[in-house]
């Protein structure tokens, strides 16, 4: 089985997030790049998998949509273990155009399960995973926070309401993956930094697909009030406040 | 033309969540001159289907389908596709929960419809059509143009009040035709908790943090949720730690939460957790250092050990509550 993990490009999630001039972007002055956590816990967890030999993992894949500019984070990917790379050589124009790309990807090089992480920390959208298995037209799971092999296939934990399910599909199949799915996140040893340097990122041009969404402008979340602090000899006077004052309670 | 607003329900029961969704839908439907249809999947009781018309859904489609007793992605977005269609719809707007997020997408692609996922107030635009949500982990908002004809909205929970604009629903009742094998997805094993209050459900969230030093000290966390009626939530630390369930944690990279009132106990409120908390209308801290990051969010604090405060706060709870 060959597997493929989608990874993108995100400002360190410590960021202080400013814009540049006329809101319509971040600054990206002095932004550390990672790889997004969900995107690098489901490269963990592949890891992981393949680790086991009894499991049959042939490869582990990442693919990645964005300019030459983020090949250090593919890099990353690589030294943490993954065994190549795909770059669709574009700006991730949104998730459409996003999805669109990768789908391209999958259906040329023909891989059995796909990672995907929950959402990006910088768009928030939680949207291209399910796109993708959309394009290829195979099954999705989304809120994956458990997959393992059992009698060598795949099975899924996926989080509902106040609960869990374990559930399979059939290959292939798209994983939506978000918390539990690996503990820590794997790091980079210097002999994977090493090894990275030459193993092989192959660059793909992007297919003509057009976006539907795009950000006209951020903005900053409203400030909060100032807080208003309470003796800790009298937590009564907060109850206080908020049954009169904030009336939650 | 009408706004479709898919409307989940728990065993065969509507909460807050499915009103506020359709709230949102008359919102919507108000704006764009239109009407809103309420989908419900599943076995639900008319009596229970009229209260979707109480919060502004002219019409209720109930489609009930042995097929879909098991949520698979494909065939539930096959549904929607199919009843949007039926309907003529432009606006198909869902919540942004497990559910949304696993039918949004592949609807998007199958009716080439842009997505503005994790919305929290109206559209503030009808042209462009611009859609106010959540980025860069709720350290920013963006204003995002969706330029298709079809527009997919998935709502943020518990980010829009619930309006009641009584209207008479009609419920029509209609089959779909799904084969066995299309269904994907088995399902070998559910395990469910029962009886508890959902953290992503509860208008109070009492939530603790390293501070709180040792699993053994959680009583009073417990206790004071319940009094309160809402749920327990922990930091990171804490579940990776194993002292809570990683079910509790909030933060970038656990539950998202947006309840009424947010209690950080002994939690300092770095960036991640901020993340997952910051939507809460109301934020209260408890902590030993005045200079945690957590006080810069909070509207009300207490600095001190929360260890002693907690009691205190716990027995001036029973007080009102008597």
């Amino acid at each position: 089985m060959k597997i493929l993990v989608c990874i993108s490009n995100v400002p360190d999630t410590t960021t202080k997030i400013r814009f540049a001039p006329g809101n319509t972007s971040i600054d990206i002055a002095g932004i550390q790049w990672v790889i997004n956590p969900w995107d690098e816990l489901s490269l963990t967890r592949a890891l992981e998998l393949k680790d086991d030999a009894a499991n049959g993992i042939k490869s582990v894949t990442v693919v990645h949509v964005g300019p030459a500019a983020s090949e250090p984070t593919i890099r990353k990917a690589l030294a943490i273990g993954a065994d190549d790379a795909v770059r669709v050589n574009a700006e991730p124009r949104d998730a459409y155009y996003t999805a669109a790309q990768i789908a391209e990807v999958v259906k040329k090089e023909q891989f059995d399960i796909i990672l995907c992480g929950i959402e990006s920390s910088d768009y928030n959208g939680s949207i291209v995973g399910g796109m993708v298995a959309e394009f290829l037209g195979v099954p999705s799971v989304s809120s994956v926070s458990g997959i393992k092999f059992e009698n060598g296939q795949p099975v899924m934990t996926r989080e509902i309401d106040g609960g869990k399910e374990t559930v399979t599909v059939p290959v292939p199949f798209v994983a939506i993956v978000q918390k539990g799915i690996a503990k820590e996140p794997r790091i980079a040893a210097m002999r994977g930094i090493m090894m990275a340097r030459s193993k092989p990122v192959k660059l793909v041009e992007p297919v003509a697909v057009e976006s539907l969404t795009q950000v006209l402008e951020y903005e900053k979340p409203a400030p909060r009030a100032a807080c208003k602090y309470i003796d800790s000899e009298n937590p009564a006077q907060l109850i206080g406040l908020l049954q009169n004052e904030a009336k939650v309670i | 033309m009408s706004v479709l607003v898919y409307t989940e329900n728990w065993d065969g029961k509507f909460k807050k969540l499915s009103f506020e969704l359709v709230s949102y839908a008359a919102g919507v439907a108000k704006m764009t001159g239109s009407s809103v249809t309420a989908l419900s999947v599943g076995r639900v009781e008319d009596a229970e289907l009229k209260k979707l018309g109480d919060y502004g859904a002219a019409k209720i489609v109930n489609v009930n389908n042995d097929q879909l007793a098991v949520f698979d992605s494909q065939v539930y977005a096959g549904v929607l596709a199919d009843i949007s269609a039926g309907k003529g719809s432009k606006i198909i707007i869902l919540a942004n929960n497990n559910t949304g997020k696993a039918i949004a997408p592949r609807l998007s692609v199958r009716l080439k419809a842009g997505v503005g996922s994790g919305v929290s107030r109206l559209p503030l635009n009808l042209n462009p059509f611009t859609v106010y949500k959540r980025s860069y982990s709720g350290n920013a908002f963006a204003h995002m143009e969706i330029n298709s004809d079809i527009k997919i909205l998935t709502l943020a929970q518990n980010s829009f009040d619930i309006a009641s604009t009584p209207n008479t629903a009609t419920i029509e009742n209609t089959f779909v035709t799904i084969e066995a094998s299309q269904v994907k997805t088995v399902v070998k094993n559910v395990e469910k908790q029962t009886g508890k209050m959902l953290l992503t459900d509860a208008d109070i969230v009492v939530s603790g943090g390293r501070g709180m030093k040792s699993p053994d000290n959680w009583g009073p966390i417990v206790e004071l949720a319940d009094l309160l009626g809402g749920a327990t939530a922990c930091s990171r630390p804490v579940s990776d730690e194993g002292w809570r369930p990683h079910t509790e944690h909030t933060g970038q990279t656990g539950k998202i939460i947006a309840p009424n009132l947010y209690i950080a106990v002994g939690i300092s409120g770095a960036t991640q957790h901020l993340a997952g908390i910051s939507s809460s209308k109301y934020i209260v801290a408890i902590n030993t250092d005045k200079d945690a990051p957590i006080f810069e969010a909070a509207q009300y604090g207490i600095v001190g050990d929360a260890l002693k405060v907690l009691p205190k706060l716990v027995e001036a709870v029973k007080e009102i509550k008597k």
